[in-house]
């Protein structure tokens, strides 16, 4: 069978080429502002701080255009922030967001609406994610008719033809959106976001909440999409079925970092970080029969108070000394996998 | 003659009487749980497999009810008692996990004053031995310094903390049976993981029966002993759980294990299953997934029975996918 030309196979990029989004040293803090009580108390001399969540720390990223880049780690792991600053709905704490090897913050006028529109976001919650006041037409046809992407004889017409993509039939497009399933809703959400002919679609846990048959045929959807206009996707998700499926090169974050990267056959065949390896002997997998679970020590700990040294110590079997004091920098270990463990130094 | 299975289910039917018409969330529903294994009893949402579980415990609230049917556990029939009888073993034979553990648990009360009244509530114990008995449930599933802990309030806890609390309660009587309603849905990957180990520990050691209902089949793979697979308010095809997975009688299960992505080659389009689930109001007669079914024929407009087609393999439908069988055989 190996003399086949696989038309399937990842494809490969060169890393010299610009990528399309480029995140450098990007971290995020959310703090918790102190309230009066707390203030008075301050200023009485007690011992109060505002509390601080890393939430995204000095992370780097590149996404080469026509990649599909999945993102994963456990809740708490900062993955959405990422999405969002990536999407540009969020801005960064410190660092710096490229935008087709342009700095996103020194753009101006055109290009920065640009930069702006060419990235989409879709979101996990179908149901929370869709103004329940407006009908389908105007929740897809409103953001192109007031960036002038489509004129007014023609809204009609570009609402159909939006529709119909992400399949959806236009005679629904004066329903609102609880007359639709969860699937149909993530439908009208894809439709909302490729009608601003965008580039870069960050899709934040986009089928978590579907059922496993309508989750497959929105996967098939962003796949068809991807062929047919040539989209990028930063792909969020906890699930590595999906993930697996879907991507050419996988991201793994843990408590606000990347913990590890590379193309997506050496993460699952060739996992390098000990995070790695055990969230993917957690994964349920429908291949195993009865059998032990694996199972992986201890809680994620709180972002608001990480571990020092590399985050994952309290919970890694092989942690030793150095790992409770010294951040671990992710090190390339093989060409295009690079992973961020101490281990990896002693060899 | 054989043991009595811990529970048995005979043709229950549970409707809900809405204004809209009548919904047959629960439609001639029939399965065993023996002593000490796991059932899992999958489906999508809608498919009537919480309804079911809450149908065992006693709680379906109206305008549902049970309309026939007969839930035997340990050979009584359940849906004949009083509900003081009822509420005699719920929480006490039969316990109950649900999804969120926020339901199970009372956000103002510390845990400790939660595990100790439903011990007091089915037995007559001095308090110490209560909190004795809460705080070694704490440590079977696994909480760390279960003394202190006993001492917190739910909000102090993490999700999947939360959620071994609400197991431990479960398991305060060991109970004889469990119904666990999607419990590791909400939980992250590891923790998933560490909760479904302590479990499979529990129902080896304790001889407590399962049914685990969810609507992801991985899970189900590695822990199950049966699988039933629920459509539109049927059981669609019930047996072994490693049989069932690897060849699938029926054509929903078949496309339901095709779209799992690991299922499929990477980067291939996942097969899908077309259309969405039918709306329970407005069924069609015949079989339920007719309309989204590759095999359908003329006769599938008549409903087929849940037939046995293979030693221990049931299957509603009439035209089964009986060569994987054979390939599998």
């Amino acid at each position: 069978m190996s003399e086949v030309i696989d038309q399937h196979a990842p494809r490969v990029f060169s890393d010299t080429e610009t990528p399309m989004v480029e995140l450098r040293g990007v971290s995020r803090r959310f703090a918790k502002k102190l309230d009066v009580a707390a203030k008075l108390a301050r200023r009485l001399g007690a011992d109060v701080k505002e509390e601080i969540v890393h939430a995204v720390d000095k992370v780097d990223l590149r996404v080469r255009k026509g990649e599909v880049v999945g993102l994963v780690g456990e809740s708490g792991c900062g993955k959405s922030t990422l999405g969002r600053i990536v999407a540009g709905i969020l801005p960064q704490s410190d660092g710096q967001v490229f935008w087709n090897g342009k700095d996103v913050a020194t753009l101006a006028g055109a290009e920065a609406r640009d930069a702006k529109l060419k990235r989409q976001m879709i979101f996990q919650d179908p149901y929370a994610s869709l103004n329940p006041r407006m009908r389908v037409a105007d929740i897809v046809g409103e953001a192109p008719q007031v960036h002038g992407l489509v004129k007014r004889g023609g809204f009609d017409e570009y609402v159909d033809e939006q529709m119909r993509r992400a399949g959806l039939d236009p005679a629904f497009k004066r329903r609102y959106p609880h007359q639709f399933s969860g699937g149909q809703r993530q439908r009208i959400g894809i439709a909302r976001a490729l009608a601003v002919q965008p580039e870069f679609i960050v899709c934040d846990e986009a089928v978590a909440a579907l059922d496993v048959s309508i989750q497959a045929q929105i996967l098939n959807l962003f796949m068809r999409l991807r062929r047919e206009l040539d989209l990028t996707y930063l792909f969020i998700s906890h699930d590595l079925g999906v993930v697996e499926h879907l991507s050419d090169r996988v991201v793994i974050m843990y408590l606000g970092r990347v913990v590890e990267e590379a193309p997506t056959d050496r993460v699952f065949k060739a996992p390098n970080h000990p995070y790695t390896r055990s969230l993917l002997d957690s994964v349920p997998r429908i291949e195993n029969r009865k059998r032990a679970f694996a199972v992986v020590k201890g809680e994620i700990p709180s972002p608001l108070n990480p571990p020092p040294g590399c985050h994952f110590h309290p919970r890694c079997p092989l942690a030793f000394d150095r790992c409770r004091v010294e951040v671990p920098k992710l090190r390339e270990v093989a060409p295009g996998h690079r992973s961020a463990c101490h281990l990896n130094d002693a060899a | 003659m054989t043991e009595v299975p811990t529970l048995e289910v005979r043709n229950l039917r549970t409707h809900f009487f809405t204004r809209a018409g009548v919904v047959k969330a629960v439609d001639d529903v029939s399965f065993t749980v023996p002593r000490g294994k796991v059932l899992g009893l999958v489906g999508e949402s809608g498919s009537g497999k919480s309804v079911t579980g809450f149908s065992v415990m006693g709680l379906v609230d109206p305008p549902g009810r049970i309309v026939s049917g007969q839930i035997l556990f340990k050979g009584q029939d359940l849906t004949q008692l009083s509900d003081e009888e009822m509420r005699q073993l719920r929480g006490n034979r039969i316990a109950m996990i649900f999804q969120d553990p926020m339901m199970t648990l009372n956000p103002v009360l510390r845990v400790d004053t939660q595990m100790i009244e439903t011990v007091l509530a089915h037995e007559k114990v001095p308090e110490e031995e209560a909190r004795r008995r809460a705080r070694d449930a704490l440590g079977m599933v696994g909480i760390p310094s279960p003394d202190e802990r006993l001492k917190s309030y739910p909000h102090q806890f993490s999700g999947g903390m939360r959620q071994r609390v609400a197991i431990a309660i479960a398991l305060l009587h060991r109970p004889d049976l469990i119904v666990a309603d999607e419990p590791t849905t909400a939980l992250d990957v590891t923790i998933q993981g560490q909760i479904l180990a302590e479990v499979q520990k529990l129902a080896a050691t304790t001889g407590t029966s399962l049914i685990w209902i969810t609507h992801d089949l991985s899970v189900v793979a590695g822990l199950a002993d049966d699988i039933a697979v629920m459509y539109a308010g049927k059981i669609v095809e019930q047996g072994d759980v490693g049989e069932v997975l690897d060849s699938p009688l029926h054509p929903y299960t078949h496309g339901l294990i095709g779209s799992v992505p690991s299922r499929n080659r990477r980067g291939e389009p996942l097969r899908q299953i077309p259309g969405m689930t039918p709306s329970l109001l407005s069924l069609a007669p015949g079989c339920a997934f007719r309309a989204r079914c590759p095999r359908a024929a003329d006769d599938c407009g008549v409903m087929p029975e849940l037939s046995e087609w293979r030693p221990a393999r049931l299957a509603r439908c009439h035209h089964p996918h009986l060569e994987t069988a054979e390939q599998a055989a």
